[in-house]
């Protein structure tokens, strides 16, 4: 009967506790955050390069794509109100408020998370962290919170570089290969947009960035030190990452609406 | 060393793009002419009924917009609607005893207040007030007096 019991629950306790472990783990890198700053920022330095750099060009590319596809989805169905003008509010308000942040830190986890996850696993796996203990490097200074900050850095910018190229992808489709008025498609948008939305954007985009960030590096460091185990962390940072991010945008909107 | 180089400068243009972008969208794509940053002067003007119209609604002459809606009051004495608005101070020359009124921009547009000249040679200045105000028009309000009207005329 125990063992029954002890079965039914033990996922639902596995869970629980891993979540107390993570929340530990951020209590760590928090801690070590700022001696890593004054003392290691050039490894935080690589690290935006690493998450951050070399994400700008699949991050661009799926920005125009993104908007391009919201530019002619918007006009296709408002041009039956005989309201095309307004396809770039449509199309403004989706990509700043939404549409942006989400793909970004989805994008985000699957580029640059995943490799996160697997370099700081396979390091575990190979005793590498255990060396730096060793030779009385900490490795949260030295290989973890650099990769965390790194990421919390990137996501906003990535974000917004996003966002920017998504609207001139609308702009592209709508204007040039659709014919909107290019005065009527800005004017309409920036009269429709406050700068409080802009802000909802930035908000999401820092949460979701810590959000991802976090994921990516516990997965990595809780990882079975095993080349399965490796590959199973970086499986659950995408989709830890791609649930937490999407539940995170249903509240945060709930709350600022 | 070499390497180092390439990385930092590979991460200066790529937070200075990210800046640049977080540039863009906060002023490229937001309501321009807020009149935060020009010089201005502040009128007041009481009104029946605004209606639904909301702060940052613009104050337009002749369909130009001059300033902008910055405060919605309700005085509990007067059991009138107080409008602050914000003119730019380049138009200094509006005379005080203009006609403000509360319009809708289109059909469905949102609501906006038009200033209508008179003919006084007092102008308005910081802090004068509105006198002659015409309010909202509700929709409500203006189908049930059709409907009213036109039960009477069946009799």
């Amino acid at each position: 009967m125990t063992r029954l019991l002890r079965e039914v629950f033990s996922p639902a306790l596995e869970f629980v506790r891993n979540f107390g472990a993570m929340a530990l783990f951020l209590v760590q890198l928090l801690r070590y955050t700022p001696s890593t700053i004054f003392r290691r920022f050039g490894l935080i330095v690589g690290q935006v390069y690493n998450a951050g750099a070399l994400s700008i060009v699949i991050i661009m590319v799926c920005g125009l794509f993104v908007g391009g596809v919201l530019g002619l989805q918007a006009f296709a169905n408002l041009e039956r109100f005989n309201a095309e003008e307004a396809t770039g509010i449509l199309a403004a308000f989706a990509l700043v408020k939404e549409i942006g942040p989400v793909i970004t830190a989805l994008l985000f986890a699957g580029r640059a998370g995943t490799a996160l996850a697997s370099e700081i696993g396979l390091m575990k796996a190979t005793d590498q962290l255990s060396a730096m203990e060793v030779m009385a490097v900490n490795p949260m200074q030295r290989v973890l919170v650099p990769r965390f900050l790194g990421g919390i850095i990137s996501v906003p910018l990535l974000t917004a570089v996003f966002t920017m190229v998504g609207l001139l992808g609308a702009h592209l489709v709508a204007v040039e290969l659709l014919g909107v008025d290019v005065g009527a498609f800005w004017q309409q948008l920036q009269q429709a947009m406050d700068v409080e939305d802009v802000y909802e954007g930035i908000i999401k985009s820092v949460v979701f960035g810590i959000v991802a960030s976090l994921l990516a590096v516990w997965e990595g460091y809780s990882a079975v030190p095993t080349a399965e185990g490796v590959g199973r962390a970086t499986t659950r940072t995408v989709v830890a990452t791609a649930i937490a991010v999407l539940i995170l945008d249903f509240m945060i909107t709930a709350y600022l609406i | 060393m070499r390497q180092n180089l390439a990385v930092e400068i590979g991460t200066g243009l790529f937070v200075l793009l990210g800046i640049g972008a977080l540039f863009f969208l906060t002023t490229q794509t937001t309501g321009r002419n807020d009149f935060s940053n020009t010089d201005t002067y502040t009128v007041e003007a009481r009104f029946e009924n605004v209606g639904s119209l909301k702060t940052r609604a613009p104050v337009a002459m002749s369909g130009v917009t001059i300033g902008r809606v910055t405060g919605i009051e309700f005085d509990g004495a007067s059991l009138e609607a107080v409008v602050t608005l914000v003119i730019d101070s380049r138009f200094d020359q509006i005379p005080d005893d203009s006609d403000a009124s509360i319009l809708t921009a289109g059909l469905l547009g949102s609501q906006y207040i038009g200033l209508q000249a008179g003919g006084s040679e007092i102008y308005l200045e910081e802090g004068s007030e509105i006198l002659f105000t015409q309010s909202a028009i509700v929709l409500e309000n203006l189908i049930g007096k059709f409907l009213v009207n036109s039960g009477s005329d069946e009799e």
